[in-house]
């Protein structure tokens, strides 16, 4: 074989691999995955059923109250990323059983199956109203969207994508915190993305992150309060402490309205609550104020 | 039988002593002390170790700093709320080389630990910590910080006013600096609160100190609602100084005397500042560069797992 028709066949493979990598994405799996018609979900806020179907067409906003429901990460890429653009990055991540806990590995696999997940967290690139940048979703249905060594991997490799591709990064947090069942190693993820993040920042390029329900511990404690702009979701939790951890601590009842993101608002840990339906269009315009200028 | 009851057992006979004139006797009791130290005191289990690193008798950072820093000036407050006594912060002298050194201290008494607040920080207390960190970095002094906390502390003040923001901005810029940073855990290494102090480029442990990401209580309520299991939490979350040596989450174990700390302060006071020294001369021959690509990139390699090899995918039926 000639060296010309050797590197054709060689990009050939790659091409085939490529395939074969963009069809196992945690993306393409999950867009396969649909909600049956009848089924209905009670909401928290207003305590009236709602139909799942229709409300995903609703962006998961309630119709009869507003209240934002959680938002699996595969269709808050669906409604912010522009149509066909998205591609996934970071795949093939296998998370450990470090600790050799009983029973984590099994509740991995389960959450595994449900979400179509690799784990908590995916991300790509993507272009929002035509502008580029990164894109990274936590997914809360994924074991409360924790961060684990595999979490903590991903989010920093988001960073180190978008330092590579010198874009901005936009971080949708939703999380209960660090993994417990990774003990050590998850708390270490916090220094890992906070150090990500310096990287980033340095590079004098934009970081957003979108703090949507529930965004509490080592998340909050890191990567999600880091941001140059931080942007929250009407009524999300946000918060260091859980609010049943601090009630046990203080041993009172906490004040209507406690650590919800129009509180975290007026005490100045973020810049505004947006609303689900205005969200995508002032993300873009954010990109695009923050435009490189050649 | 857990280290509380062995350690009472040795006070008893310590008591002994003091009661015998006879010098015989004493010498066969002194014999007896150290052998029973030896025995049942050389092996612990990981929950003995919570206890000892929670012992009311353990010596506080401030019996550390004045020992190894006697000229130790206390800084106080963080310039935007108050000053928070959970967190002690100042400017000291270890063998001739200027430190700023901070640590969390635990009280003594229960008046002292309702004034240190069991050493649980507000965030204003990480906002001095950061201060002062800042002056260091302005001074290329070395940074010392010794960590004992519970965690941080979860309240609706320290809620309002951003612990998680605090938190965070700690590790952003604890990873950014480019004077060392040395961090001992000297007692409980609790969560993101104990972390918020320890990013460090060098980070040791004394050997009854744990080290985790919650109680084990907490653990226990969490996983087997049931906070009574905690020793039994203690052993799965793996939170001692070997079991962290091991994953190289720290560089170094300081040995403390049999049966912990508080049995001969002095020595280990000597011990931790040797080890401080030893790795402070290692440190020192690095430049400022060196020093922050090399902490660097040990924070980037936290972590366990694994990724899913795609070269060889052509064999793969589809």
């Amino acid at each position: 074989m000639t060296s010309i028709a050797k590197t054709l066949h060689k990009r050939k493979k790659i091409k085939n691999n490529l395939k074969i990598i963009q069809e196992q994405s945690s993306f393409a799996k999950a867009q396969k995955m649909d909600v049956p018609e009848g089924l209905y979900e009670k909401c928290p806020s207003c305590n009236r059923t709602v139909n799942m179907k229709s409300n995903i067409a609703n962006d998961y906003i309630c119709k009869h109250c507003g209240n934002h429901f959680r938002m699996r990460a595969i269709d808050r890429i669906r409604y912010i990323v522009d149509e066909d653009t998205f591609v996934e990055k970071g795949l093939g991540y296998i998370t450990l059983n470090p600790l050799f806990q009983d029973g984590y590995e099994e509740k991995i696999s389960h959450y595994k199956k449900t979400t179509n997940l690799d784990d908590a967290y995916i991300y790509g690139f993507g272009q929002i109203n035509g502008q580029q940048c990164v894109v990274g979703v936590m997914d809360s249905y994924f074991l409360m969207g924790s961060m684990g060594s595999v979490v903590g991997e991903k989010v920093t490799k988001s960073f180190e994508y978008a330092v590579y591709k010198k874009l901005p990064i936009i971080i949708f947090t939703a999380s209960g915190g660090a993994r417990m069942q990774e003990g050590i190693f998850s708390l270490m993820q916090m220094a890992k993305t906070s150090a990500a993040v310096a990287k980033h920042s340095k590079m004098g390029l934009l970081y957003i992150s979108v703090l949507t329900h529930p965004t509490t511990g080592g998340v909050t404690a890191s990567f999600a309060t880091l941001g140059d702009i931080i942007l929250a979701e009407p009524g999300a939790l946000i918060g260091f402490a859980g609010p049943r951890v601090i009630e046990q601590t203080i041993k009172q009842k906490l004040p209507d309205g406690f650590q919800t993101a129009e509180f975290m608002e007026e005490k100045g840990f973020v810049d505004k609550v947006v609303h689900r339906k205005d969200l995508k269009k002032t993300l873009a315009q954010l990109l695009l104020m923050h435009r490189r200028v050649a | 039988m857990d280290i509380l009851a062995k350690e009472r057992k040795v006070k008893e006979l310590e008591k002994q002593i003091s009661e015998l004139g006879n010098s015989e006797a004493v010498v066969k009791i002194k014999q007896e002390i150290t052998r029973y130290k030896e025995k049942e005191m050389r092996k612990l289990s990981a929950w003995d170790r919570v206890l000892l690193a929670r012992h009311q008798q353990r010596p506080t950072a401030m019996d550390f700093i004045q020992f190894m820093a006697p000229d130790f000036i206390e800084l106080h407050g963080d310039r935007l709320f108050r000053d928070d006594h959970s967190i002690i912060g100042g400017i000291g002298t270890i063998d001739g080389v200027v430190f700023t050194i901070i640590a969390q201290q635990k009280g003594k008494s229960l008046e002292e630990n309702l004034e240190r607040n069991f050493a649980m920080p507000h965030p204003e207390g990480y906002r001095k910590a950061l201060r002062l960190m800042q002056q260091a970095q302005k001074f290329k002094r070395p940074i010392l910080t010794l960590i004992d906390t519970p965690g941080a502390y979860p309240g609706i003040g320290a809620e309002e006013r951003g612990q998680g923001h605090a938190i965070a901005q700690n590790l952003l810029e604890m990873s950014q600096f480019t004077v060392p940073i040395i961090t001992v855990i000297i007692g409980e290494g609790g969560s993101g609160g104990a972390l918020a102090l320890g990013v460090a480029n060098k980070v040791m442990m004394l050997e009854n100190a744990i080290y985790s990401i919650l109680s084990p209580e907490g653990y226990a309520s969490i996983i087997w609602k049931d906070s009574n299991l905690a020793p039994k939490a203690a052993e799965v979350m793996k939170l001692t100084a070997y079991d962290l040596k091991e994953f190289s989450i720290i560089d170094r174990i300081i040995m403390e005397p049999l049966g912990g700390a508080h049995f001969d302060k002095v020595k280990t006071f000597q011990d931790t500042k040797n080890a401080i020294m030893e790795e402070f001369n290692k440190l020192r021959r690095l430049s400022p560069t060196e020093l922050h690509y090399l902490k660097n990139n040990k924070i980037r390699n936290y972590g366990f797992l694994q990724r899913f090899n795609y070269d060889n995918l052509g064999g793969i039926k589809r």
